[in-house]
């Protein structure tokens, strides 16, 4: 299983080929990807470095173009592709089909992948962009179970990966429009859910709100830890109860599952956080490669070490971690 | 002049309430109905069998009829049913995720794609419509300007289909919240959406009416509805209107979209319209705002 890690800049970007990524996806600076963050992603300049160093490493370096354009600027996703490919990179991580068709046409030899953003959940599926543009690999959305999973792979024409650890998106990627009801911005739009331009910290007489343009996403009372207002993490009411409606702050964490991956036929592992720190990057990697490294030579007696349990929850959010959909009883 | 269609039913209804409601619907204005399941497939109050029945009398009354398929795969069972749909022999499918277009088009059958199935742009656009793209819906996220420039790029034989009024449609999800809400596992929720005809309220700590809870689906809590903009989605071209179902009034709010767009006009309709719509308006989207907010165009 291939260990694919995130970096949003060059030191990630080193802090993941050094603690052992086997590959590295990283974005450029505009809304042509999902990570469209202030201070995030890499130019030209850094983008060229990052390539070499990968390069230089014998490490593969991917590219998200995961956004979906609208026709006015359609020519900068267009030039996104180009620049990657020119840089011969070793893949594009792609979501939309107008971009997917244009990359196929102007580049026929580039490896495609089907970003999480692509939103496609079955064999059936997969087989459309395989038919039409060649892809060669798909990343599954957060929303099926493990035997979903492994059903999928049995049927599908090419690779699979899936995610391993990080931020938990708890709708189908791709199809979740709750950030630009609230903001006008979305994942799909914009590059960004949630977006840091529309929260505000509100000191109130009992403790914090966290709001999104408005929209009370949480109140924490004193002395409770104030979480960032994502949507979809949030403390409503429903009927009687407020509590988390959606989703607790929580990371998804595989580690208790590798060996059930592996079997089934997984044949990539992702680390979401392209916006989080390189010390984020390089703790994660270095544990998820130990894991997998341990995983694979010793399936049958792998156990998730306490250790490698211990420093990830240190890094997930609200310091708690969930197998999410993968696990039955969590839908 | 514009048509005004029907969409699939959101919720889980009554047997009895659905085979009312498309009875009513036979004499409604709407000439297209778009009709099955397309949230949860452990809803089975109406079977397939039944769905078609439902179509050949709406298609009797003179109404277009298209199945609609279900926006979130995950199960092989679901992979079987979708199959069903796809190869029957009575009526169009609309798409509402790429694998029905991946069984409509390789079997040489034209189809719709609905609202949640992502067309941002003319080149996704040209390539469905080689693949037997007949209607698409705008995704809803999208507004005027980028419609405009759609219509622009649009291939010819392919009808636009804007959602129109109803609560928006908005993310899909493994977990169902609905059972959340009553603290049961999805494999155990009890059918409690039967509970829910418009699904089930979810409001910040400060009581602002946010989201509405579909099982699986999450929904807006205002209604989107783009009444104010008549006069200028026909003269965009656009082909057809969607009224999405809701409990109670979807009658009335075909009526009053039909005397708009046969009067082009939306004089005093906006306060007759309220009269039916369960927790306010919203029509950001559309207006290049924050899908729920509510306003008019701002112009550069």
């Amino acid at each position: 299983m291939e260990l694919v890690c995130p970096a949003g800049n060059l030191p990630s970007l080193k802090a993941a080929v050094d603690n052992g990524a086997d590959s590295v996806y990283v974005g450029f600076k505009d809304d042509t990807n999902a990570r469209h963050f202030a201070g995030l992603n890499f130019t030209d300049r850094t983008f060229e470095k990052a390539v070499s160093y990968a390069r230089d490493k014998g490490r593969k370096i991917f590219v998200a173009i995961n956004t979906y354009p609208q026709p006015k600027g359609f020519e900068r996703w267009q030039k996104a592709v180009d620049q990657a490919a020119e840089f011969g990179v070793n893949a594009l991580i792609l979501a939309d089909m107008g971009v997917m068709d244009y990359a196929a046409e102007r580049w026929p030899e580039l490896n495609l992948h089907l970003s999480v953003q692509g939103s496609v959940t079955s064999a059936e599926g997969i087989r459309f962009y395989h038919e039409n543009f060649g892809i060669r690999r798909v990343v599954l959305p957060r929303v099926l179970s493990v035997n979903q999973v492994a059903h999928v792979i049995t049927e599908s024409p090419v690779p699979v990966e899936v995610f391993g650890f990080g931020s938990l998106c708890v709708m189908v990627e791709g199809r979740c429009l709750l950030s630009s009801y609230a903001t006008g911005r979305s994942p799909n739009t914009y590059g960004a859910c949630s977006p840091a331009s529309h929260v505000r910290w509100e000191e109130t007489g009992d403790g914090t709100n966290t709001r999104l343009n408005g929209v009370l996403i949480d109140h924490y009372g004193e002395g409770e830890k104030a979480g960032y207002p994502t949507l979809c993490k949030g403390r409503f009411q429903v009927g009687d109860n407020t509590f988390y409606a959606l989703e607790e702050p929580t990371s998804l964490n595989t580690l208790s599952i590798l060996p059930k991956l592996r079997e089934i036929g997984v044949s990539a592992i992702k680390v979401e956080g392209r916006q989080r720190s390189p010390a984020y990057v390089g703790h994660v990697t270095a544990v998820m490669r130990a894991a997998i490294d341990e995983c694979m030579k010793n399936p049958h007696g792998y156990r998730p070490k306490e250790q490698w349990m211990r420093k990830l929850a240190t890094v997930s959010e609200g310091s708690q971690t969930t197998l999410g959909a993968y696990h039955r009883p969590w839908q | 002049m514009m048509k005004l269609s029907l969409g699939p039913i959101q919720y889980f209804w009554e047997r009895e309430h659905v085979l009312d409601f498309y009875q009513q619907a036979a004499d409604s204005p709407a000439e297209i109905i778009y009709l099955g399941e397309v949230i949860c497939s452990k809803r089975r109050l109406v079977k397939f069998e039944d769905w078609l029945a439902i179509g050949n009398e709406l298609k009797q009354s003179g109404k277009e009829v298209i199945l609609s398929s279900l926006t979130l795969l995950e199960a092989a069972s679901e992979m079987s049913s979708l199959k069903k749909l796809c190869a029957n022999d009575s009526f169009m499918v609309e798409a509402n995720d790429i694998s029905a277009v991946q069984l409509l088009s390789s079997a040489g059958k034209s189809f719709v794609t609905g609202p949640s199935f992502n067309i941002y742009n003319g080149r996704s656009l040209q390539l469905l419509a080689g693949k037997g793209l007949k209607r698409w819906v705008l995704p809803v996220e999208l507004g005027l300007d980028t419609l405009k420039d759609l219509q622009g790029l649009r291939p010819d034989g392919v009808e636009t289909e804007v959602f129109a009024l109803g609560r928006l449609p908005l993310a899909y999800s493994a977990r169902c919240y609905t059972a959340r809400s009553h603290n049961l596992p999805k494999d155990d929720c009890q059918f409690k959406c039967i509970d829910y005809p418009d699904g089930r309220m979810l409001e910040t700590q400060e009581k602002q009416e946010f989201l509405v809870l579909n099982g699986i689906q999450t929904q807006s809590a205002l209604t989107h509805q783009v009444l104010d903009q008549v006069p200028e989605l026909a003269g965009l071209g656009v082909d057809v209107l969607r009224i999405s179902p809701q409990n109670h009034g979807t009658m009335e709010i075909l009526n009053i979209f039909n005397k708009s767009i046969n009067n082009n006009t939306i004089d005093n309709l906006g306060e007759e319209l309220l009269e039916f719509i369960p927790n306010g308006v919203c029509n950001g989207y559309l207006v290049e705002k924050a899908g729920m907010d509510y306003g008019t165009r701002q112009t550069a």
